[in-house]
């Protein structure tokens, strides 16, 4: 993939070090996480059938996963019988030059956004504007992050690392450069800075001729596509552009219609802790002329960029079933003191943990040093409405780091040496000692600590609780992540995420 | 090599433990044990109404109630209190449902541009069904709703739910009722947004009011 990078991002030790002083942002962090994290166990528990859902929604995306190909094969000739076309994308290169000849071929120069994380993924907004071609973001968190010439910090809510006063000053002074100027004397009651950014915003949305989407979720067997969201700003560039671009990672296939009843309870209830988001939009394709609604030109563009390779990692695999809810990120103690940015990728939390280091491989600094961005205190996997394992996906990566071994990048196995003198390394062996220079014990004694987690939450048994002893929850850790992070990763110069 | 079957090969490759002979995909359907309730709770056909009425009004929709006859009164109530001047009207709403109402009645046509759209102050429809546990209600682009742009752009949402016909307890079974070909439009409450400190803020795109009508058919 294009160099490995997700481009955009910062170098992590930068990164983290501004988190670290940033008090404000700690502040800011632990409200809105605990916030939701209260409100979605409430709304789980209004569903007495919560763990056959999960159950179900783990054997839905497994399934689809063990046959991909067919379902791939699938979903694109039901997305052409409807009348859209199909594109494959082999990494984030390919798939931006696609997006930006498709948006060329228009003759148009400007593009609205709805909210998505593969195009974050891919750079998309720089290769447009490489190209001459400005991509607005429409999700108010994410104009908020744009104009504020930021990066978002949480999957669902990615300017939840500022409060209203810097959102106000950011509007105030940003919003002339980019269109309609924030309204004179803007104060910072949320009210009326969403007012401004519906004012601002609307005479994009109103003149927009393309739209760029991802989506939540494929159909193979109808060739449906689903937004969800909750503003409306999904809606407006889903409906009113002439020709929309959706760009879509190919592990978001469900195979059935009737599978859909299975996310669409658990996705809003475990993300905004809601019974159901404000707003889902479903299309298949573009209607015909006498019912025409919504754009007349329908464009799908499937991307790999490393998910081939993570489905090729039989225990990193489960990985590729996260719906993006982003409830291990609310409930995670590393996570809630570092921030997303820390993570250094578009993913950030215990799912960024396990699927960044899987998608760019973990040759560089910063992938390596992922699997450790946790205290395998296993919430994570309590919350997950598709029930991945990340702690087990976490020690498999660190024994990877460590260890070495077969790997697959860009579709080709490899043999990846172990990471001598690696700065992740040398921080896990600070932290495990003994044990972690037995990666395998300390494996053995996560799994059973999986399995029997219910009944030993805060410590791992045999070999591990030399390892656990120092990382018991919901104690802070002896070492804050952020501290030992900047202690190890913090004099470095780049963290770059460049592959083999 | 096109893209194409690069990834498809990549994907096989990386699924190369799982047997040749493993057609489980041809019988998915039958095979899936989903094991999960199709509906929540044991409700009478008037408790599942009363439910989605509790609920929309939870995710801040006003909720009105009213028998058929008295759809036409309720409306022009509605967008006087309102001070609603013009309204727009999809191409197969019953005509009386207006019978009585004052606004100037706006057609979406196929010319009309978004700014002309803007510029309506409120919009009336029918629904394709509406969620009682869950307190949705579904657009599908009848004509008794319009295009999914009607229902976006004007500030004001009127929507009317027959009752108890078009009322389902839970999502499986609004899923097997709706037919994937056509737009769809699920809606829970009015736009919001909790992206500022998570204080929760109605409207920030799509209407700001959305007002439910429940209306009897008897
Ligand atoms: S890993 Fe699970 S909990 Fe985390 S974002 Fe994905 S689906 Fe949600």
């Amino acid at each position: 993939m294009s160099g490995g990078t997700f481009v955009g991002m910062p170098a992590f030790p930068e990164a983290a070090h501004e988190a670290v002083g940033n008090t404000t942002l700690r502040a800011n962090l632990r409200h809105a996480t605990h916030t939701i994290r209260d409100k979605r166990a409430r709304a789980v528990a209004e569903l007495d059938d919560w763990a056959e859902l999960r159950a179900a929604g783990r054997r839905v995306k497994d399934h689809t996963l063990r046959h991909l190909d067919r379902y791939l094969v699938q979903l694109e000739e039901s997305v052409v019988r409807a009348g859209g076309t199909v594109h494959w994308a082999a990494d984030a290169d390919e798939a931006n030059r696609i997006v930006t000849d498709l948006v060329k071929a228009t003759g148009e120069s400007e593009v609205v956004k709805v909210k998505s994380m593969a195009t974050q993924e891919i750079g998309l907004n720089e290769a447009l504007e490489a190209e001459g071609i400005h991509a607005y973001e429409t999700d108010l968190a994410e104009l908020i992050v744009q104009l504020g010439r930021d990066r978002p910090s949480h999957i669902l809510v990615p300017a939840i690392h500022r409060n209203r006063g810097e959102i106000r000053d950011i509007f105030a002074k940003e919003m002339a450069g980019w269109g309609r100027p924030a309204p004179e004397g803007l104060t910072d009651t949320p009210a009326e800075l969403a007012e401004a950014a519906r004012l601002h915003l609307r005479e994009k949305f109103l003149r927009a001729k393309v739209g760029i989407s991802g989506a939540n979720f494929m159909v193979a067997e109808t060739g449906t596509l689903v937004v969800v969201e909750s503003e409306g700003n999904g809606r407006m560039c889903l409906t009113l552009p002439e020709t929309l671009i959706s760009v879509v990672g190919i592990e978001k296939l469900v195979p059935t219609w009737r599978d859909l009843e299975v996310f669409l309870q658990t996705l809003p209830r475990s993300s905004t802790a809601e019974r159901m988001n404000p707003y889902t939009s479903m299309w298949t394709g573009t209607t015909d002329s006498d019912t025409a609604d919504g754009p007349s030109t329908f464009h799908l563009v499937l991307l790999d960029n490393g998910r081939t390779d993570t489905l090729a990692d039989e225990v990193g695999r489960q990985a590729l079933r996260c719906i993006r809810c982003s409830a291990c990120l609310n409930v995670c103690p590393v996570y809630e003191r570092a921030g997303g940015h820390a993570y250094g990728s578009v993913y950030p939390g215990p799912i960024g943990a396990i699927l960044s280091p899987q998608l760019r491989g973990t040759q560089s600094e910063i992938d390596a040093s992922l699997p450790y961005a946790s205290s395998l205190c296993g919430a994570c996997y309590e919350v997950c409405p598709v029930a991945i394992d990340i702690p087990e996906v976490l020690v498999h990566l660190r024994e990877r780091v460590v260890q070495g071994g077969e790997a697959t990048r860009h579709g080709t196995k490899v043999m990846l040496k172990p990471a001598k003198g690696h700065a992740a390394e040398r921080a896990a062996m600070r932290a495990a000692g003994l044990v972690f220079a037995r990666p395998g014990a300390l494996r053995a004694g996560q799994r059973l600590a999986s399995r029997t987690r219910r009944l030993h939450p805060r410590t791992l048994p045999g070999p591990g609780r030399a390892w656990s002893a120092t990382r018991e929850l919901p104690k802070v850790p002896a070492e804050p992540f952020r501290d030992w992070w900047q202690r190890t990763q913090g004099a470095r110069s780049k963290g770059k995420g460049n592959d083999a | 090599m096109s893209s194409r079957d690069r990834i498809l090969g990549r994907v096989r490759r990386a699924l190369a433990d799982v047997p040749d002979g493993d057609t489980s995909y041809k019988a998915y359907e039958a095979s899936m044990d989903r094991g999960y309730a199709r509906e929540h709770g044991d409700r009478t056909t008037e408790q599942t109404v009363d439910l989605l009425a509790e609920n929309l009004a939870d995710y801040r929709a006003i909720v009105h109630r009213c028998a058929a006859a008295d759809l036409p009164e309720l409306l022009t109530r509605l967008f006087a209190s309102r001070g609603s001047r013009s309204v727009l009207v999809p191409p197969g709403l019953p005509p009386h449902w207006l019978a009585a109402a004052d606004p100037v009645r706006i057609h979406d046509r196929a010319a009309s541009t978004p700014h002309e759209l803007d510029r309506v102050d409120s919009v009336i429809t029918g629904c394709a069904l509406a969620v009682a546990e869950t307190g949705t209600i579904v657009l599908d682009g009848s004509p008794d709703q319009g295009r999914r742009r009607i229902t976006l752009v004007p500030d004001h949402h009127i929507c009317v739910v027959r009752v108890p016909d078009q009322v389902v307890s839970s999502v499986p079974v609004a899923l097997e009722r709706l037919d994937p070909a056509r737009p769809l439009t699920w809606i829970s409450g009015p736009s919001a947004t909790s992206d500022i400190e998570l204080d929760r803020v109605e409207g920030v795109h799509g209407p700001r009011t959305l007002e439910v009508v429940l209306m009897s058919e008897e």
